[in-house]
């Protein structure tokens, strides 16, 4: 049901195969990514069928790879439930011949909860839904369209113009140093943002200056001055007792003097309506005339985030607008209200604890995450990042001679921790917006299990997973050296083997070529799902009749596997 | 024309929330300017080991004060009371004919305070049968109605709103959360709160990730004049220093021992059983704590707060809620949800950035300030 929905996604946006070479080694590189992270968490049968799907969406995108490759990609995991919420309302237009103003009211109230259930604020929503309605009962047949796909299309294009249509990028003064003031609520990251911006800055050449205006959240200067020493940039101070428009104008002033690039200028933690502090904040742009003024908003806020964003906006004028937390699980739906209430665009999105946590941000990946289908560019994109093209041919030509060993399944589960973990990773797989915090955390924790195991393992047994199928004795070690279980062991090592044959069926149907279009899949999906099981059992009887041929009589077959089998 | 009406009144409410401010301003200057007043007639407790009872009493005194302060939580919701006064409206011309508009209306109100679809549907549904059945026949008693609805929420479940500090000393307490929520403002301001009824208070410094975090907690235990147990080295574990700092609160015959720790998303694997790993080194030197678990939401946060605080719950188990940043136009409604799914009592609220900015929680004034 999952792939199938998604193919009516994938066949909306006119998406189509490429059998390159190069292109298929990156398919088999997501495909290999996800595998780990996922397997424990999910039934065989739903890991196989996200695999299949994963591989169509990086192979078909695989063209806009080599258009849009950059240094730095949009890993949201925002929308998770939205998407589902949007999936409902496609489902009630299946069947249907043409949109109508009859056949929509359904959907455009699931349209409208889903939004609500993402955060997005009642007026915005209004507004959403209007211009959704209104387009969609006015198209005409389009021979060959169905009006599922249609509403698609147009929610589609409705959600990216909403988020700011297309990348924003910094604007730098074309003399002297450019100012960047910070500002927005108290707990939403603005410090933090400081120095990721400074850091992210300096990447690109610029040297940087943080101003520490915030006299007044206890240890704020100190927690400025830290993060500036963390990332190797100066940090101007002048104590608690100064104004910050003087602390602002004395920053100014020693950037100028060190022929600075960028001044970055930290404030205080404000509600948007309290006068006294939002006062202080213009003396502040006063005194600097800054360049961009940045609203920094937590991505986890409510229906608060449009009153907040107006009125930032109109007493102080702000520029553009940084979105912070969204490593979380939080539906985002503030960042469609920053756009559409004050006409300013996000720039940038934090996502993380970590200093480098800062990217632009990607309305169309957005948009297309939200309708179900995974940010699969980004995902290929980092992945790319992450494992040369050797090492990738390498294990594909292991994967087709069956020779897919632990020292491979390591490397991979060490690149999903260079991605970032797999609750990032997850989140930018399609059809994975349903997968709990819970079941990350499981799937983190199975994975580190499976890690110690494979550490505990000697470089044969690594290179030959046969000995340890074929040996208690040396399961029972690994167990012990690890810390596990034997069961765990033995059900790694089944694992592994039931994952060779998944891989290799699947290069042979890649291979095959069989796949021109969509049908095709759908139904390499159905014969697919049937083979691992049953090849899998052949394989555990295989496994247990070679063990008998090496134990005492008195014991016929292995613990862990005669429990098993 | 009346719907028209209201619609336009309401929209212009949400975008102008600086008209507000005037009967903000007498509220908020004071909290950041004024030196804290000390409390006259407060009595003081002498702190006797094994002493039964102390801590209860200890609750119960506080419940006390919590009325003589519902004046600043009022003022707190001021924003929230001229944005919601469209349910006035709504209701002074009511007649059964307008029932599914009034309904809509309410609905939205009720979404724009971060309720959420579900339990606005909920709380709707509830108030259509009985309009229809007849037990509703005015405005004013539709809105006495909403509100006994959402206080019902409140209450069926989440209703041990006063700390559990058990029998044993030193009692326990840690403050969880996500970033940003207010973990270390809302530890401070628990502190000042506990010392001015009596308690001898032991501050932990368990943030021991975020930059400056020890030094902001150190200057809350200056300004509330409590001890402070903090890392000795820059690499010292999170658990190890609670470990301590409950040991010292232990030996020296501290009552409570309030322990910070670095915020951390839910959804953070390593983070999440960092936690576990505090909890377990508490309960090693106190069997039995700690003996709360509090929760630090954010009230500008919108329905993410459920998920936090579903997670937060399942890996060390939450006592209770602490409810932060009332002191703006925000309203937090979600946390109806969150006491309605997980039967969690908000235990306090935060409504400013001033020492005495927290409120033990009062069901009804949060629902009057609400709707009033």
């Amino acid at each position: 049901m999952e792939a199938v929905t998604g193919s009516h996604h994938f066949s909306t946006l006119s998406l189509s195969f490429s059998h390159n070479k190069t292109l298929r080694s990156s398919s088999a590189k997501s495909i290999r990514l996800s595998s780990p992270s996922t397997n424990a968490s999910l039934s065989s049968r739903n890991w196989f069928a996200k695999e299949v799907w994963g591989w169509v969406n990086s192979n078909s995108k695989g063209v806009a790879v080599r258009r849009y490759t950059r240094g730095v990609v949009v890993r949201a995991e925002m929308f998770g439930q939205l998407t589902s919420g949007l999936e409902t309302a496609w489902n009630k237009l299946k069947g249907e011949e043409v949109l109508s103003k009859e056949n929509i009211v359904e959907p455009m109230r699931d349209i409208r909860r889903a939004l609500l259930e993402a955060d997005v604020s009642l007026p915005v929503v209004r507004r959403f839904v209007q211009s959704v309605s209104d387009q969609a009962v006015g198209v005409g047949v389009i021979r060959g369209v169905r009006p599922d796909q249609q509403l698609v299309k147009i929610v589609h294009e409705e959600l990216v113009q909403l988020m700011g249509g297309e990348v924003s990028e910094l604007v730098f003064a074309k003399s002297g140093p450019t100012v960047i003031l910070l500002a927005g609520l108290q707990g939403v990251g603005k410090t933090t943002v400081c120095a990721k911006l400074a850091n992210y800055l300096k990447k690109q050449g610029k040297s940087c200056m943080l101003v520490a205006g915030d006299v007044y959240r206890p240890a704020a200067i100190d927690q400025l001055a830290i993060l500036g020493k963390q990332v190797d940039v100066p940090v101007y101070t002048a104590g608690t007792d100064v104004k910050p428009s003087e602390i602002a104008k004395q920053g100014l002033e020693e950037a100028k003097k060190k022929k600075i690039d960028v001044v970055i200028v930290d404030t205080a933690g404000r509600l948007q309506i309290d006068k006294t502090m939002m006062d202080e904040l213009k003396e502040v742009k006063k005194a600097l005339n800054p360049t961009e003024v940045l609203l920094v908003v937590d991505a986890m806020t409510g229906q608060e985030a449009a009153a907040l964003v107006t009125t930032f906006n109109l007493e102080i004028g702000i520029t553009g607008a940084i979105l912070t937390k969204l490593d979380g699980d939080s539906r985002g739906g503030a960042a469609l209200s920053v756009k559409e209430v004050s006409g300013k665009p996000i720039k940038l999105v934090g996502r993380g604890e970590r200093m480098e946590d800062l990217e632009p941000f990607y309305p169309d990946r957005m948009a297309g995450r939200i309708l179900g289908m995974g940010d699969v560019l980004s995902f290929v994109e980092k992945a790319q990042q992450v494992m040369r093209q050797e090492d990738a041919e390498e294990l594909q030509k292991k994967i087709m001679s069956a020779k897919f060993d632990f020292n491979d399944f390591l490397k991979q589960t060490r690149t999903v921790a260079k991605m970032g973990s797999v609750s990032r990773v997850i989140g930018m797989i399609p059809g994975m917006g349903k997968v709990t915090p819970a079941q990350i955390r499981d799937a983190e924790k199975n994975l580190l299990n499976m890690e110690a195991m494979i550490e505990a393992m000697t470089p044969e047994e690594r290179e030959k997973p046969e000995l340890l199928a074929e040996s208690p004795v040396r399961r029972k070690r690994v167990a012990q050296d690890s810390g596990k279980t034997e069961q765990q062991v033995s059900q790694l090592v089944a694992q592994l083997f039931q994952m060779r044959v998944r891989m290799k069926n699947l290069m042979g149907v890649m291979e095959s070529g069989s796949l021109p279009t969509l049908s095709n899949l759908e139904e390499a999906l159905k014969a697919e799902e049937k083979a691992p099981p049953g090849t899998a059992r052949r394989r555990k009887r295989s496994e247990s009749r070679s063990v008998f041929g090496d134990s005492t009589p008195a014991r016929p077959s292995p613990r862990g596997f005669g429990s098993k089998n | 024309m009346a719907t028209t009406s209201a619609s336009f009144a309401r929209f212009s409410v949400i975008s102008r929330p600086s008209s507000s401010n005037p009967q903000f301003i007498l509220f908020n200057a004071a909290p950041r300017t004024g030196t804290p007043h000390s409390r006259t007639g407060s009595a003081r407790f002498r702190c006797l080991a094994g002493q039964t009872g102390f801590f209860t009493k200890l609750g119960r005194l506080i419940k006390e004060k919590a009325k003589s302060d519902v004046e600043k939580l009022f003022s707190g919701f001021s924003k929230t009371r001229s944005n919601l006064a469209v349910i006035d409206e709504l209701l002074l011309y009511w007649n059964l004919a307008d029932t599914d508009r009034v309904l809509d209306e309410l609905e939205e109100a009720l979404l724009v305070s971060d309720f959420g679809p579900r339990i606005t549907i909920k709380i709707v549904e509830n108030l259509r049968e009985d309009i229809f059945s007849g037990k509703l026949k005015s405005g004013n008693e539709i809105k006495e109605a909403l509100k006994r609805n959402v206080l019902e929420l409140l209450t069926s479940k989440g209703s041990k709103t006063e700390l559990q500090l058990g029998y044993r000393k030193p009692a326990v307490i840690m403050i969880v959360g996500v970033n940003g929520g207010g973990k270390t403002t809302s530890l401070g301001k628990l502190a000042y709160r506990l010392k001015n009824e009596g308690a001898k208070i032991l501050m932990a410094a368990g943030d021991t990730f975020r930059a400056a975090a020890s030094d902001q907690l150190e200057i809350w235990a200056e300004r509330t004049g409590c001890e402070i147990v903090v890392a000795e080295s820059e690499k010292a574990k999170a658990s190890s220093v609670l470990s301590q700092a409950v040991k010292k609160g232990k030996e020296l015959g501290f009552d409570i021992v309030l322990c910070d720790t670095s915020g951390r998303l839910h959804t953070n694997y390593s983070l999440m059983e960092e936690l576990i790993s505090c909890k377990k080194s508490v309960a090693k030197v106190v069997p039995g704590a700690p003996n709360e678990i509090l929760l630090v939401l954010d009230g500008t946060t919108g329905l993410n707060m459920l998920p936090q605080a579903r997670e937060f719950n399942d890996v060390v188990g939450v006592t209770g809620l602490v409810l932060t940043k009332l002191d703006g136009s925000a309203r937090g409604g979600c946390v109806v949800s969150v006491v309605d799914e997980l039967g969690i009592p908000v235990k306090f609220v935060g409504v400013g950035e001033g020492v005495e900015d927290l409120q033990p929680f009062d069901a009804e004034a949060f629902v009057n300030a609400i709707f009033m």
